[in-house]
């Protein structure tokens, strides 16, 4: 069990603006933080992390206090165990992978653990080269792994796939899902990747200029479920086309593109880059053996 | 022609002496300011950098008033510990480790400065004390700026004249260093033995830096690579 409530300043491009967060998060669940730039959420995790320090608050873990600005209690990062991964490549460019897994390593004795590692996350090959060497995918690969070894009791997730390419960044997902369910650990995602959030997370906090603006499932949170139609995605309009009579909207959905056709009244108060759901009944849908 | 090869060894002796001492104290003393929020910081950075500026005779200068027996610090050294600083090695050594601060300082403030944040927390996070981040994550990947600090410093100890012959005079096989040898064969019209012992410095301070820009071309291009 997570509890946070803590207030901070931040300074945006926009001015300053509070960060106030009062949630908890269950042992074992994974969870998003949903929004634009600049909203709080990587200084909420930072927060978290203890490399940035609120103004006011308390923040506990698993029973432990973490922090508390009344007792003036605030635990080094170094005792907080919390596993970090943010956008930016973090593996230290002296050492090999091997010597970055085995750096984290808590114990001597979890140096047999690094190879069952490597294998299973397909670095095999790898492991003596210098992360310089790695693709952008295979680099967040490493520190997934790295912050995993550090036997953490949280992991932090700062947009780790943000710089990714798509072929990647799928992949990716895959195997923090696959982590997730091997490890059970409480795992907080910041991203403003919809598809993301969707793909991988239980919980969703919507997050906005500092507050928390929605929560709940991914389904609740993002789609409205007043709809009697079977089929829906949630999706956004990167293109509206006039074509005569109609208007063709390009869409992208989870990560494909889609171009569906709208009526006038639809795409009132539509622009390119709004939300959207796109339902369809279900009395002839085409099944083809995928 | 008479020459004499205790000033070209003990330059070096002092040289290597200094490197060490100050690579010892300016790691930590680069660390300091370059991660410091101490609002009085830039003091310190101020008396790190004033070498550059003053006038080489200056510090000398006030090293030799300070250090003389005949005042508190210099008369409190030699009665409680019987070292007697002006006029000695010692001496010589605190004045260069002074006189040549920036030279190490400077560089290595400078690396730790550049060095990415998010590295540092990244090994922070994984449990990591500062210290022991220190000296594997931070220093192997500033070695171009520990060289650096460390060429700077050598090739400036052995370039040394003003400091060095204000606070230790010119006592063979004691304090004359090269430098000061030169400086004593032309006063005594020796111009050959002069000229042996500057042939000595230009050709080994030459080649210290050659190699030095050579190793540095190659780790500057190879940290560019990992970029």
């Amino acid at each position: 069990m997570v509890k946070l409530r803590f207030k901070k300043q931040m300074h945006t491009p926009q001015g300053n603006d509070w960060l106030g967060i009062d949630l908890n998060i269950s042992k074992g669940e994974f969870i998003a933080l949903f929004g634009e730039s600049g909203a709080g959420k990587t200084t909420f995790l930072r927060i978290l992390a203890g490399l940035t320090q609120p103004q006011e608050g308390y923040i506990e873990v698993d029973g432990e206090v973490w922090f508390d600005s009344r007792k003036k209690i605030n635990l080094p990062i170094q005792q907080r165990r919390v596993g970090f991964i943010s956008q930016e490549n973090s593996l230290f460019p002296n050492m090999t992978i091997r010597e970055n897994l085995e750096y984290a390593c808590v114990d001597k004795k979890l140096h047999g653990s690094i190879e069952e590692w490597i294998v299973t996350m397909g670095l095999k090959g790898l492991e003596d080269q210098k992360p310089d060497k790695l693709s952008g995918g295979q680099k967040q690969r490493v520190a997934l792994v790295r912050a995993l070894i550090s036997q953490p009791r949280i992991l932090l997730l700062d947009e780790p796939l943000s710089d990714l390419d798509i072929h990647a960044r799928l992949n990716l997902q895959d195997e923090i899902i696959k982590v997730y369910q091997k490890t059970k650990i409480t795992t907080i995602l910041v991203s403003h990747d919809l598809s993301e959030v969707f793909k991988l997370s239980q919980k969703v906090f919507v997050i906005d200029h500092g507050k928390i603006t929605k929560s709940g499932s991914p389904q609740e949170v993002f789609v409205n479920n007043n709809l009697s139609g079977k089929f829906k995605f949630t999706g956004q309009i990167i293109e509206i086309h006039k074509d005569g009579v109609l208007n063709i909207l390009t869409l992208t959905i989870g990560n494909h593109v889609a171009k569906v056709v709208a009526s006038d009244e639809e795409i009132a108060g539509l622009s390119v880059g709004s939300k959207v759901i796109v339902a369809a009944k279900a009395f002839n849908p085409l099944i083809l053996k995928a | 022609m008479h020459y004499d090869l205790q000033p070209l060894l003990l330059t070096f002796q002092l040289a290597l002496t200094v490197t060490i001492i100050l690579f010892i104290l300016g790691v930590p003393l680069a660390y300091w300011i370059a991660f410091s929020r101490n609002r009085f910081k830039y003091i310190v950075e101020t008396l790190v950098s004033m070498p550059l500026v003053l006038p080489p005779t200056v510090i000398g200068f006030y090293l030799l008033i300070a250090f003389s027996p005949q005042h508190f610090l210099g008369h409190f050294l030699e009665s409680f510990l019987g070292v007697r600083v002006v006029f000695s090695f010692t001496g010589l050594v605190i004045g260069s480790v002074l006189f040549s601060l920036p030279f190490m300082v400077n560089p290595i403030k400078a690396g730790l400065q550049n060095f990415p944040i998010a590295l540092m927390e990244a090994s922070y996070c994984l449990g990591k004390s500062p210290w022991e981040t220190l000296r594997r994550v931070i220093l192997p990947n500033i070695k171009p700026a520990l060289l650096t600090g460390i060429v700077m410093a050598f090739a400036h100890t052995i370039g040394e004249f003003g400091v060095v012959l204000m606070i230790g005079g010119n006592i063979p096989g004691e304090t004359r260093l090269a430098s000061i040898a030169i400086y004593n064969e032309v006063e005594a019209l020796n111009y050959d033995t002069a000229g042996l012992y500057a042939l000595v410095l230009v050709v080994i301070s030459f080649c210290i830096l050659l190699v030095f820009y050579y190793l540095n071309r190659k780790t500057l291009d190879s940290s560019l690579r990992s970029e």
